[in-house]
């Protein structure tokens, strides 16, 4: 059975589509069939994290309107074979998406893969109720503030109410990424904790994600981090949570500080 | 002559009693909508009483096509319809209305008592919800009490006509008493709300300062001012 996951948040910039591609690169690692589908039509990214930008011909918006065919528009990972992209188109806007058509692509897609990942543009307007309407399962990506943990809030009544599964009566299934954790912040009182951003969404916590250069560099470098660095925290975080959507169980390690005992001193100096 | 003594006399009884007479009104669907929300909280009302259709409203915004419409809609509804007026009777020929009576003599009633009569056999209305009310989502129950169970997240709203009952944190805004006024109260476990209403009094976090957050507390109006105290 295929799974479409959705990952989406509400807010821009705190990592959907940096998640996105480690999510479904460590997925593929686990030797499942993967592609991840950017539906930020006009501002496409996830064909940069994922460095196949030299290589996009047809996207998303070709195969929706039906001018190209899904083989012609998926680009298989050069590193990871079971891993795909579908990317977005860049001139074109969100309006060129119909439901109608992309209910069929991912039917399509369904035929193919064991996991379509639909990488959601930011906001709650047509791109991103489109990339949720046909999920089965939600990843909610959040930063510990209160502007992204309210927005978070607001996408999760969305998936409760305007995607097919809950219009058919079903129940989304639905857990919270915490990305750019800074534990150091957090006990200093700058940042949200753990325990209170969960308090607010009530929903299960599928990995806290340590913010780090690993992922910048990966981002930049084309590669999602899971694949250019397995060995990093971040990296570590995103294959346990993947291992949690295929239903292992696996505890969620609590977000350490990285630094040392000095380096910490001098932190909390400096920013005394 | 002779033949017309020998029948029985017929003998007739008089009788009056109460029709309701309804106007339905554009736009049809909302006014049908409220109509089956009334029927539905007093079915007794309504129960086996002749209904006389005025359909000048009808007729002046649909015009004739709409009368069998509306006629037909008040008869799936198992309301009674004994007779029209303000519609001339040709606009109803061939139709099958055609013979429902056109001109029904009788003189207007007010019908406070009877709209009261069925109350106290209702029961005061309430919504409850389960689940947790999300950022932006707002939950608006004109008819009585709401009841949640779980956490009003910052950024939604409950709009009760009755009290507002919350088992978890109150983030966003709760506006009780839209019907009951006065004597709504606002209940909640946790008090963490950006804004609380009852009866046109309002206040916002601002004004009920530290004290009282997060602990459970109960808001209502006291001589004209909204009184927030701690439960625990």
């Amino acid at each position: 059975m295929s799974k479409v996951m959705v990952v989406t948040s509400g807010k821009g910039g705190v990592g959907k589509t940096t998640s996105s591609a480690a999510l479904g690169a460590a997925l593929a690692q686990a030797g499942q069939n993967v592609v991840v589908v950017d539906f930020d039509v006009g501002l496409r990214n996830l064909d940069l994290v994922m460095g196949a930008e030299r290589r996009v011909v047809f996207d998303l918006v070709n195969v929706v309107q039906g001018d190209a065919k899904l083989p012609q528009a998926l680009i298989r990972d050069k590193r990871l074979e079971t891993l795909s992209l579908l990317p977005a188109s860049q001139t074109r806007d969100k309006d060129a998406l119909t439901e109608d058509g992309v209910g069929r692509v991912i039917d399509e897609l369904r035929e193919r893969f064991d996991w379509i990942i639909c990488d959601s543009p930011a906001g709650i307007e047509k791109g991103a109720t489109l990339a949720m309407r046909f999920a089965d399962v939600a990843v909610v990506v959040t930063n510990p503030e209160v502007s992204s943990v309210r927005d978070s809030d607001r996408i999760i009544g969305m998936l409760d109410s305007k995607t097919q599964r809950a219009e058919d009566g079903g129940r989304m299934e639905k857990h919270l990424l915490l990305t750019r954790y800074d534990a150091a912040r957090a006990a200093r009182g700058e940042m949200m904790k753990v325990e209170d951003v969960l308090e607010i969404l009530a929903i299960p916590l599928l990995g806290i994600v340590l913010e780090s250069p690993d992922v910048l560099t990966a981002s930049n470098l084309g590669s999602p981090v899971t694949l250019h660095n397995p060995a990093s925290p971040a990296a570590r975080a995103y294959a346990d949570a993947s291992r949690r959507l295929l239903g292992e169980e696996v505890v969620v390690r609590p977000p350490e500080e990285r630094r040392g005992f000095m380096s910490r001193l001098f932190g909390r100096r400096a920013a005394a | 002559m002779s033949e017309a003594l020998e029948l029985p006399q017929i003998r007739f009884r008089g009788r009056s009693f109460m029709a309701l007479v309804m106007a339905p009104e554009f736009p049809m669907g909302d006014w049908f909508a409220a109509l089956d929300q009334q029927m539905r909280r007093s079915a007794g009302f309504f129960a086996e009483r002749p209904v006389v259709v005025d359909l000048t409203i009808t007729l002046a915004h649909g015009g004739p096509s709409a009368l069998p419409i509306v006629l037909d809609g008040m008869e799936a509804r198992d309301l009674r319809v004994v007779g029209v007026e303000g519609v001339d009777p040709s606009l109803l020929a061939r139709t099958r209305w055609e013979r429902v009576a056109k001109s029904l003599p009788g003189r207007e009633l007010a019908l406070e008592p009877l709209t009261q009569a069925p109350a106290p056999a209702v029961l005061p209305a309430s919504l409850l919800i389960d689940r947790p009310v999300r950022s932006g989502q707002s939950i608006v129950f004109e008819d009585g009490d709401v009841t949640i169970v779980g956490p009003v997240a910052s950024g939604a709203e409950v709009i009760a006509g009755g009290s507002i009952h919350v088992y978890g944190a109150l983030r966003g805004r709760a506006i009780a008493g839209l019907r009951t006024a006065g004597a709504a109260r606002i209940f909640c476990r946790k008090l963490e709300a950006e804004l609380l209403g009852v009866d046109r009094l309002y206040r916002t976090a601002e004004n009920w300062g530290p004290a009282l957050h997060g602990r459970a507390v109960q808001v209502l109006c006291d001589r004209g001012a909204l009184r927030l105290s701690a439960l625990d």
